[in-house]
């Protein structure tokens, strides 16, 4: 038995070798980078721009997007048939190739997030790692923190107000290099499926843009929903605690994070409305042009998955967050609503772009359905099932909550 | 930097420029496989003598090793039947590895359909293979260069370097290649290869019994197929992709597929 037979469905006229062979783990791939490249344009926007409104969520922002580009390689790996080949792209990259570049390009993304991190944590770094050394009982616990602190300094212990100046500037240019590659890592995703000639609902030259747009929508929408739910957790230690000169109250919480939410709102809005209008243009221009594959497009995007789409992606994904999040006075409640409702929205339209374009066949006169496979009855079906695709879904959180640890997000005290 | 050194500095420049060059046309596959005489193995199917009894699918499967019982292959048939409303119906039954043995048009997801004779206007076999692209889709996405065009025009899949991303399987309009199910790497067609380069047929061909498939090398101009192609009205699938096919069929309809 043919591996993709266990979730495919053929209907009608279809190639005998087509199957859906890219599933739900080429749905994650798009999502995941598509959250790397936002949640960076989102710390960006306060490094590079100095919109001071952003600074809380900014260092937030830089710190989830690392680790959500450590995660951003999984979905292909596990998709690969032979993933212990999976260096081959490094080893022989054939470049005519749209995908040969995606090692080149995400090292380069990386080294630039890392590196940023480093500038903006090394005062912390240096800090820590001099305050454990002149310690005189050390645990191990403390030894090793202090390894690793040191050995994270990469011996740069200089803190003077001139070397500092100068991590200050090094973050403003790789925030600003930063930007136009991670639009470039996310773009060319986009160009990955728009370049497919074969297949006539991706091919089109405005995937790209429509990728990069939705991705800062997702990013920008993941941080603001991590972001709350952390300062949530923190209200909650705090509304436990006594006041104290090193643990913030309850109230300055609330307030910074409010304010945060609904500044960073006002941005998500802006991305969201050019979200939607490119890719309601791209839907008006194939109905428009009505090419030859506009028959079997036409069926499938306002026929089989009608729900998906329009139900689904464009009302509750998109339609829905938008009015919630342009009402005003918006409330902490409503925010985490929305930004739950537009990730879903994002996450939809990459469902429908790699599953939909694959649910009609190659001669225009057969269908494909994809049924997800729930629960798994071997490795293969495990990745490429429900529980697959969780696995990516929670790994940025558990990597973050480890990162967390050396790069601390919040600081013990702190005020807009 | 005196001109003594320069020039030793140059000469062992060169010296090395030629060695890793010469590495380099050692270690490319295709450089291996140039023949001295020019050739370019074309096909020609010629679908009025087609008659579907899927002897052709069989020999494949068999020769090539894909598992006969599994839904991929290599090669397959198709049916098309145009009724008298305008109607087109089309399928494949099982790729055709057992020949049309029913009537009923088979639509998938368990239905079939019974189209009175009366009701027909036309019916004809399709046979389909992969077209060996001169412009291949699939050898210009594979990340890895495991996909490449032969000097004489065969697109070959290297199965020790496939990765199995399946981006040539997105990328051919022709629905031509799968992953092998014992391999679990990228598969399709390629003449049979193994078997052209030893001045025999390939397995579909020798296994038709009406000569509806043919193969030929479209640089000799004494070669039958080459003369047909060049002096009778042939036409290739899916042009409109720009990936000029080099499988030649004759009375190609407009229905198909």
């Amino acid at each position: 038995m043919v591996l993709e037979e266990i979730w495919t469905v053929k209907e009608l006229f279809v190639y005998p070798n087509e199957y859906i062979y890219w599933s739900v783990q080429i749905v994650m791939y798009p999502f995941m980078t598509g959250l790397v490249a936002g949640a960076f344009v989102l710390s960006s926007l306060y490094h590079l721009f100095g919109i001071k409104p952003l600074k809380e969520i900014a260092k937030f922002s830089l710190v989830f997007s690392f680790a959500l580009l450590l995660v951003a390689p999984l979905p292909l790996l596990f998709h690969l048939m032979k993933p212990e080949r999976n260096f081959y792209v490094v080893m022989t990259p054939h470049f005519t190739s749209a995908i040969a570049a995606f090692g080149v390009v995400l090292f380069v993304y990386g080294s630039i997030v890392a590196s940023e991190l480093w500038f903006l944590y090394r005062e912390h770094l240096v800090k820590n790692s001099l305050k454990i050394k002149n310690q005189l009982n050390k645990s191990l616990t403390e030894k090793i923190k202090y390894w690793v602190y040191t050995a994270l300094t990469l011996g740069a212990f200089d803190l003077s107000d001139n070397a500092l100046r100068k991590d200050a500037r090094a973050i403003k240019i790789l925030a600003g290099a930063g930007v136009p590659v991670a639009c470039f890592l996310h773009g060319y995703a986009g160009f990955i499926f728009g370049s497919v000639k074969a297949n006539a609902l991706w091919m089109t030259p405005l995937m790209p843009v429509i990728f990069i747009m939705s991705a800062v929508v997702s990013g920008v929408a993941l941080c603001m929903l991590t972001y709350i739910i952390i300062m949530e957790i923190r209200k909650f230690i705090a509304s436990r605690k006594r006041a104290s000169f090193v643990y913030p109250t309850l109230e300055e919480i609330k307030g910074v994070e409010i304010y945060e939410v609904q500044m960073t709102a006002k941005y998500l809005l802006f991305f969201l409305i050019f979200s939607i209008s490119l890719e309601l243009l791209d839907l008006v221009f194939r109905g428009y042009t009505a090419v030859k594959s506009w028959d079997i497009l036409r069926s499938v995007i306002y026929g089989k998955d009608f729900t998906n789409i329009f139900i689904l992606q464009y009302t509750l994904g998109n339609l829905i967050p938008f009015i919630l999040l342009l009402i005003p006075g918006l409330t902490i409640r409503r925010a985490i609503l929305a930004l739950l409702l537009v990730i879903f929205g994002v996450f939809m339209m990459r469902w429908n772009v790699v599953i939909g374009g694959q649910s009609f066949s190659l001669t225009f006169s057969g269908y494909m359905h994809y049924h997800l496979p729930i629960i798994p009855h071997d490795f293969e079906t495990f990745k490429e099932g429900l529980f697959g695709a969780l696995f990516i879904g929670v790994m940025p959180f558990f990597l973050f909550w480890v990162l967390n640890k050396i790069f601390p997000v919040f600081e013990l005290k702190e005020s807009h | 930097m005196k001109r003594r050194d320069f020039l030793r500095l140059a000469l062992k420049g060169s010296a090395a420029l030629v060695l890793v060059k010469g590495g380099v046309e050692i270690f490319r596959p295709a450089a291996g496989h140039a023949s001295l005489k020019p050739l370019r193995w074309v096909f020609l199917v010629d679908t009025y003598k087609c008659i579907g009894c899927g002897f052709c699918v069989k020999a494949c499967k068999l020769e090539n090793e894909i598992p006969f019982d599994t839904n991929v292959s290599r090669t397959w048939v198709e049916r098309y039947v145009v009724t008298k409303d305008g109607d087109v119906f089309a399928d494949t039954p099982k790729e055709a590895r057992y020949g049309f043995t029913t009537t009923r048009i088979d639509l998938g997801m368990g239905k079939d359909k019974n189209i009175p004779l009366q009701n027909i206007d036309k019916a004809f076999f399709v046979p389909k293979l992969c077209n060996q692209c001169e412009k291949s889709p699939c050898v210009q996405v594979c990340p890895v260069g495991a996909t490449y065009q032969t000097a004489d025009g065969v697109v070959l899949v290297d199965r020790e370097w496939c990765i199995g991303c399946g981006y040539c399987i997105m990328a051919c309009p022709y629905g031509m290649r799968f992953f092998h199910p014992v391999h679990h790497v990228a598969e399709k067609c390629n003449f049979c290869y193994h078997r052209i380069t030893k001045d025999m047929k390939p397995a579909c061909v020798q296994a038709c019994p009406m000569g509806a498939r043919r193969i030929g090398n479209i640089k000799d101009p004494q070669d039958p197929v080459a003369k047909i192609i060049s002096t009778q009205r042939v036409s290739v699938h899916k042009p409109e992709y720009g990936t000029k096919p080099q499988v030649y069929f004759i009375g190609l309809s407009e229905e198909v597929r």
